[in-house]
């Protein structure tokens, strides 16, 4: 009988209520809530992607309304020019030099200091105030204050007397991107402490205890209960590093001067803000651009696979 | 679970790139809308933001208004933004660009007429006799690949040396005839202010990687030593040449020695004393006047040659009408009442800026009887070199800036190889469309 009934069950044709229920899910009115955030994605970050994207694939300039202007299909063009472009090569050179100073020591610093700042009892509250405010405050003022310290006649260079870079710091070509990678790190410490300092209410005192019962000093159990403990937030600290760093962008526009030394510190994004909207193509800047999201997923997948192998 | 629910969340990618590709298919050209030529009403004038023009520009616009009440203009500072040229640029893409701007950079305007952003004013009637006849064959500089003009040369702020006395003094060098005509007398007289402590640097360009830096050390120097070539002529660069290596290697020497800084100065140095020299068109004199005493020679040559050989670089601002007007005909009225002998005597006595018209002194003797100090500068404004009108012109000012930097200002490459391969990317440049 049962049998026969899920025969009929299985004939019939799915009623309007079940085809519903497999188009919208069993909770619609999630999506009333969802919505207004996948309209706010697919305006902001689908539809330029996919804009980016198809730019990269023709020759493409931004015309008045109505010009009456050629756009054709030039296949992989784009992509020819860019990797044939000196100045681009050397642009994610000078981007990767800086993400493998930055994201380690903004890893690293991130967790010592979350950690210290944890443990403290006293002034809590004005430490972890002041390790914010340089997240908060715009880039700049904060450059102004780094061109102090970081000039020629700056206070660095007082302090250290005789021993001072012969180029100074930002006329360097060897430091002048080491110098952006350290201001970067240290503005954007406040905020990844925050994340961390979240982690750690997650990892439970009873693991201390143990491990202290069982002879573990601080630094084993730091390394052993503390850092596999916020294992997700360092993979979320890694992948959020790494592509606010590869979207560098004002620290070589104002801190060196246009990328400079010698192009010594310019980023793939600066490339493309000269290339796609000071010289009019923005074609070549979005292949750029999608050459770089590219990469940046690809580094983001490689931490996933890393990280989160168990 | 997990395997659908990734399936779900790469399947929701796809569609939405694929949503935003297949819009931006859909966008894209349609017809121009050019607006008559001949339509009059009120129009809109952006302004450049220093307080001198914005107070001759309020000026001019009340005088017109009064005069013509059916055809009103509307004036405001230029948009902020990181360059006058990006904004621009942006509000040609959005069709909301203004009917005239009064700060429309002639390298910025192949650029412009490639958007569609701009009308040729040879449409209107007698456009281009009437530019020919304000500014003379000068004008000649500004026309467009086709012939045509797109932007009416409306001032200029020719580059000259301005120096400080009181440093020059300091360094044991005569104040009222330093030696600055050859490029060795300036090399020795800047090793003096140096070497003597006089000021920190002898003149301090910005050493920076901007594409229009190149106006204000390199190209006005070789503008004097060719006897008024520009950087590209009938297509060609021109600078990979003996002169061009001659200006090279002196800005070089200059870097090499410390007496011009690698690194830019945050504030002016000028003004702070810091450099005894600047490279500066006459905007200057209202700016340091009061507080420095200053004096005023032009750019140096190899061989020294006598000022009234000389040219230099003209830093021009220009006027052009935007396809994005409607009343057209009311611009190109604006426009000629702007640009007319009164107005443009106005611009000279409130802002110091040279109007690009042809015998400027014999046009304004009073006023350079009157102010004596702007003669010099109305005298080197007859022979001023512009900025090729070519396409990619904005591209190959980067280029050439980013060789230069290495070989001159940096020294990592040699003078020679960087004007090569900056010379062969120009022709190759302004050769594409």
């Amino acid at each position: 009988m049962a049998t026969d009934l899920e025969t009929v069950d299985a004939a019939r044709p799915p009623s309007l209520r079940s085809r519903l229920t497999a188009l919208l899910g069993r909770q619609p009115l999630g999506l009333l809530f969802a919505g207004p955030y996948m309209v706010f994605l697919a305006a902001l970050f689908a539809y330029p992607l996919g804009l980016a994207v198809w730019i990269s694939f023709h020759r493409y300039f931004f015309a008045a309304p109505g010009a009456q202007v050629d756009r054709p299909f030039v296949g992989l063009t784009n992509y020819q020019t860019v990797l044939s472009d000196p100045a681009v090569r050397k642009s994610f050179l000078n981007v990767g030099e800086f993400l493998v100073i930055n994201v380690p020591l903004t890893v690293v610093l991130a967790l010592v200091l979350a950690t210290a700042l944890n443990s403290v009892v006293h002034l809590r509250s004005f430490l972890r105030t002041s390790y914010y405010i340089p997240y908060v405050t715009a880039s700049v003022a904060l450059v102004a204050v780094w061109l102090f310290l970081f000039s020629q006649d700056g206070m660095v260079n007082h302090l250290l007397g005789p021993a001072a870079p012969k180029p100074s710091w930002l006329v360097n070509s060897g430091l002048a991107m080491p110098v952006i990678a350290l201001f970067v790190t240290w503005k954007q410490l406040g905020f990844f402490i925050l994340l961390y300092l979240a982690a750690l209410q997650g990892v439970s005192k009873e693991l201390y205890e143990a491990a202290s019962i069982d002879g573990a000093g601080r630094v084993r159990s730091f390394l052993s209960i503390t850092v596999p403990g916020v294992r997700p937030v360092t993979t979320l600290v890694l992948i959020l590093a790494t592509i606010t760093g590869a979207n560098l962008f004002t620290e070589p526009y104002l801190l060196t001067n246009g990328g400079g030394p010698d192009g010594a510190s310019t980023s793939p994004v600066f490339v493309m803000y000269q290339r796609g909207i000071e010289q009019g193509n923005p074609d070549v800047a979005a292949a750029i651009g999608v050459i770089l999201v590219v990469v940046v997923l690809l580094i983001s997948l490689i931490y996933r696979r890393v990280l989160e192998r168990d | 679970m997990g395997m659908l629910m990734r399936s779900r969340t790469i399947a929701a990618t796809f569609t939405a790139l694929a949503l935003g590709m297949t819009a931006a298919c859909g966008g894209g050209s349609g017809g121009a809308s050019t607006g008559a030529l001949t339509a009059k009403g009120p129009i809109q004038v952006w302004l450049s933001n220093n307080p001198e023009e914005i107070a001759w520009g309020k000026a001019m616009v009340a005088s017109w208004n009064a005069a013509n009440p059916n055809e009103l203009v509307t004036a405001q500072e230029i948009p902020a933004g990181k360059t006058s040229e990006e904004v621009i640029g942006a509000s040609i893409t959005a069709g909301n660009a203004p009917c005239l701007v009064f700060n429309t950079s002639p390298a910025a305007v192949p650029q412009f007429q490639k958007q569609g952003g701009l009308v040729a004013l040879d449409g209107f009637d007698g456009g281009a006799a009437y530019i020919q006849a304000r500014t003379g064959t000068a004008a000649d500089q500004y026309k467009s690949t086709d012939g045509k003009f797109y932007q009416i040369p409306w001032k200029s702020n020719p580059v000259m040396i301005l120096y400080n006395k009181d440093v020059m003094t300091a360094a044991g060098v005569d104040p009222e005839n330093p030696p600055l005509a050859t490029y060795d007398q300036f090399l020795a007289t800047s090793r003096k202010v140096v070497s003597s402590g006089a000021a920190q640097a002898a003149i301090w360009p910005a050493p920076t990687s901007e594409f229009f830096q190149p106006w204000f050390d390199f190209y006005p120097l070789y503008a004097a030593e060719t006897g008024g070539t520009q950087l590209i002529k009938d297509g060609k660069a021109t600078f990979n040449s003996d002169a061009g290596a001659k200006v090279d290697n002196f800005w070089a020497t200059m870097y090499s020695e410390g007496l011009a800084p690698k690194e830019k100065y945050s504030a002016d140095s000028f003004a702070d004393k810091k450099a005894a020299m600047a490279i500066v068109g006459p905007w200057a004199i209202a700016v340091y006047g009061k507080d420095i005493k200053w004096g005023v020679v032009p750019v140096p040559t190899s061989t020294g040659k006598s000022a009234d050989q000389i040219y230099t670089f003209s830093d021009a601002k220009n006027i052009a009408v935007y396809t994005a007007c409607k009343n057209q005909g009311t611009a190109w009225s604006v426009l000629k009442f702007a640009t007319s002998t009164e107005q443009d005597g106005k611009l000279l006595e409130m802002t110091g800026q040279m109007p690009l018209r042809k015998d400027l002194a014999t046009t304004y003797p009073d006023y350079f009887a009157q102010h004596p100090e702007y003669k010099t500068f109305a005298d080197q404004a007859s022979r001023t070199v512009e900025v090729p009108n070519v396409s990619n012109s904005v591209a190959i000012w980067q280029q050439f800036r980013d060789e230069y930097s290495s070989a001159v200002i940096f020294g990592k490459t040699s003078v020679a190889d960087a004007l090569s391969k900056s010379a062969d990317k120009a022709t190759q440049l302004a050769g594409q469309p």
